[in-house]
């Protein structure tokens, strides 16, 4: 749908006629049914849906996590179809942040501390890694909070060390999986826009969600239902999240 | 991910469930310390006793009537015929190189002072007897050629004896009766310790002929025999032999200190690995404790383990983690184990008569153990981690 008139950004994310098919008790549920989508660098996308549809069943595959029954993911243009779970988690390292709902932090642990946890695993040393979260943390403006444990943060300050272990890692894509679902109207766009701010500096972003607004910050908006691709369409009237805070009654002050 | 920052996370992850890294440890604690001290105490005992045998120096023979197998176990057919002390002294004229030929009884005797009586050991020998019992004289004297040969009721008391019947007091000079006999005490030994055989503190020494008259017996029971030079032993065993074949045939039995000694600390060693045994199954109660207790553990952390999946944790990742946390418990366990069996033993040598010695052999295999248990018990637990699906663990509540 999207023909872009001048040089194609190159394709870093693929799926081919990706299927996945559940079986509980003998029933077999069919939560994608042939799904092909292409993410070029630097595009910011939506998978939008109603409940059910499949889109987190997507995520999961198109970030490595889970396999298809049938057809391929190509990251990077590497086929992941036929890689081992060791291979799995080293792309999962090198290419993708993720951003999860329920923020997945890990418990009594330090927000720096789970920030530098991709890094730990890419093997960066101490000292590059205290320096890149603080870096990161600071990115999302949590200076003041390097210290405080997940259950000393708010929802919305969670989901910023989240955005922030996402981005640490300087991966190729970030996929958000309903990013803004446990947060209050203020810090989910919040998250947005640091979301797009990500994007705006190169970063390939991905945002699953079912709500409408939500899927506006995006420059495209997938459209899925029943495990299939129903449509896709440019989003002509971008919402700019971070004029969106501006426009916020003051009183309610983040952070 | 390098193994430091894996030792990093292990121990923040123990540090975050401190009570139940303590109660786990216990398990290996207890076991440990009671390796270390049970081995410490079989370690003691042997020294001890081959040591005492060994101070009786190592030229020594033992002559026994009946015939008893090479290694010296089993029970003898009970001999036709018993040694006496003309045996002794045809050895002393017919075999030569010999310092001392002692024929020696042993016998249990009830010794009386006024009102206070105790049950001894009498060790009987002839003037010579001080050359191959170990035990030194502090004041007094050692009974006579001349009070052997005229079974003279004269005896010289253990220190055990001297405490029991004449506390504070100087017992030479003073008299006793045992087995209803008056005997002139005329001298006493220092304190030995306990010993192979009971105490030998417990003894009184008295001449040979004085004994088989109290003891109402007229054999011995065994000849001593020194040879002068620790070389010539095996041929002084084997002049022995012939020399006694006319008159006992093949039932004479001669052991050397060596053989003895052998036999004693293959016993002795015996006992302390049963005693180890023993310890290290507490050890591996501990062990199971740490498997149990890191099963829980990936249970409960099955998210972790999953955000550590999404974030790049590989199957090696996750498996270091958690043996290296079963191993830090488990080493942990054995340091502290080490500690307190180690400070029980020098304790009970120190308030106890309970000899033991911590070696370095039985420091260095408790830990090593120990470390052996948490890997073993930690590979299962730390497997089932890190063969979990990232999306299931994710899913986890
Ligand atoms: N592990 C599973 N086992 C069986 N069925 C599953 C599993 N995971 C998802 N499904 C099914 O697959 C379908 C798609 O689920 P998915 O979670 O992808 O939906 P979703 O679009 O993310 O919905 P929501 O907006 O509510 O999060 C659903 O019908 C769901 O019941
Ligand atoms: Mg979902």
């Amino acid at each position: 749908m999207s023909h872009a008139s001048t040089a194609t950004p190159r394709v870093v994310l693929e799926t081919r006629d990706v299927t996945k098919t559940y079986f509980l008790e003998g029933i077999e549920v069919n939560a994608l049914r042939g799904i092909s989508l292409t993410v070029r660098e630097g595009e910011m996308v939506s998978l939008m849906g109603p409940s059910g549809s499949g889109k987190s069943t997507l995520m999961h595959i198109v970030g490595l996590l889970d396999t298809p029954t049938k057809g391929q993911v190509i990251l990077e243009g590497e086929d992941a179809s036929t890689m081992s779970p060791n291979q799995l988690a080293e792309l999962r390292n090198r290419y993708i942040g993720f951003v999860f709902q329920s923020f997945n932090l890990l418990p009594r642990t330090s927000a720096q501390a789970n920030v530098e946890l991709p890094l730990i695993y890419s093997g960066v040393s101490a000292g590059e890694r205290t320096r890149r979260a603080k870096n990161a943390l600071e990115r999302v403006g949590l200076s003041d909070r390097l210290g405080h444990f997940s259950s000393q943060l708010s929802g919305g300050q969670q989901q910023r060390v989240a955005v922030a272990r996402a981005l640490v890692s300087n991966p190729s894509i970030v996929l958000a999986d309903e990013p803004t679902g446990n947060l209050d109207s203020r810090s989910g766009i919040e998250v947005m826009a640091m979301l797009q701010e990500l994007n705006a500096q190169g970063i390939t972003v991905v945002v699953v969600t079912h709500d409408d607004r939500i899927a506006r910050h995006s420059q495209r908006v997938v459209r899925i239902l029943d495990g299939r691709i129903q449509s896709e369409e440019i989003v002509r009237d971008r919402i700019p999240a971070a004029a969106e805070l501006r426009d916020l009654p003051a009183e309610e002050v983040a952070g | 991910m390098n193994f430091l920052e894996s030792i990093r996370i292990a121990f923040r992850a123990l540090a975050a469930n401190k009570a139940r890294s303590l109660l786990t440890m216990l398990g290996v604690i207890i076991g440990v310390a009671a390796v270390i001290l049970l081995v410490g105490i079989g370690t003691g005992v042997q020294n001890e006793v081959t040591g005492s045998i060994e101070g009786l120096g190592s030229n020594l023979l033992f002559v026994l009537p009946g015939q008893y197998d090479a290694a010296g176990g089993g029970q003898p057919a009970p001999p036709s015929r018993r040694f006496t002390i003309d045996d002794a002294q045809y050895i002393e004229r017919r075999v030569s190189g010999l310092d001392a030929v002692v024929p020696v009884i042993q016998g249990g005797a009830t010794i009386k002072s006024g009102n206070r009586s105790m049950r001894v050991i009498v060790a009987a020998a002839t003037e010579k007897g001080s050359d191959v019992f170990s035990a030194n004289l502090i004041d007094g004297r050692h009974y006579r050629r001349s009070e052997v040969q005229a079974a003279s009721r004269v005896v010289a008391l253990g220190a055990s004896v001297v405490k029991q019947l004449f506390p504070g007091q100087d017992p030479i000079g003073k008299s006793v009766t045992i087995q209803g006999q008056r005997f002139t005490v005329i001298g006493h030994y220092e304190a030995q310790g306990g010993g192979l055989g009971g105490d030998q503190d417990a003894q009184v020494y008295m001449p040979v002929t004085t004994a088989q008259r109290v003891l109402g017996v007229d054999d011995i029971g065994t000849i001593i025999v020194k040879v002068s030079d620790p070389e010539g032993i095996d041929r002084a065993k084997a002049d022995i032999l012939r020399v006694m074949r006319p008159r006992f045939g093949d039932e004479i039995t001669v052991f050397s200190q060596e053989q003895t000694l052998g036999i004693l600390s293959d016993l002795l060693g015996t006992l302390t690995y049963m005693l180890a045994g023993i310890a290290g199954i507490s050890l591996l109660v501990g062990g199971i404790g740490i498997m149990n207790i890191m099963l829980v553990s990936v249970q409960e952390r099955t998210r972790e383990i999953g955000i550590r999946k999404a974030v790049g944790a590989r199957t090696y990742d996750i498996l270091s983690q958690f043996v290296i946390e079963a191993v830090a418990l488990s080493v942990m366990g054995g340091v502290l184990g080490i500690a307190i069996g180690w400070g029980g033993a020098e304790a009970l040598s120190a308030s106890t008569p309970v000899p033991s010695e911590v070696t370095l052999w039985a420091v260095a295999m408790a830990f090593f153990f120990a470390f052996g248990v948490g890997v073993f018990f930690g590979v299962y637990p730390a497997y089932k981690a890190s063969k979990l699906d990232p999306i299931v663990a994710l899913r986890y509540e």
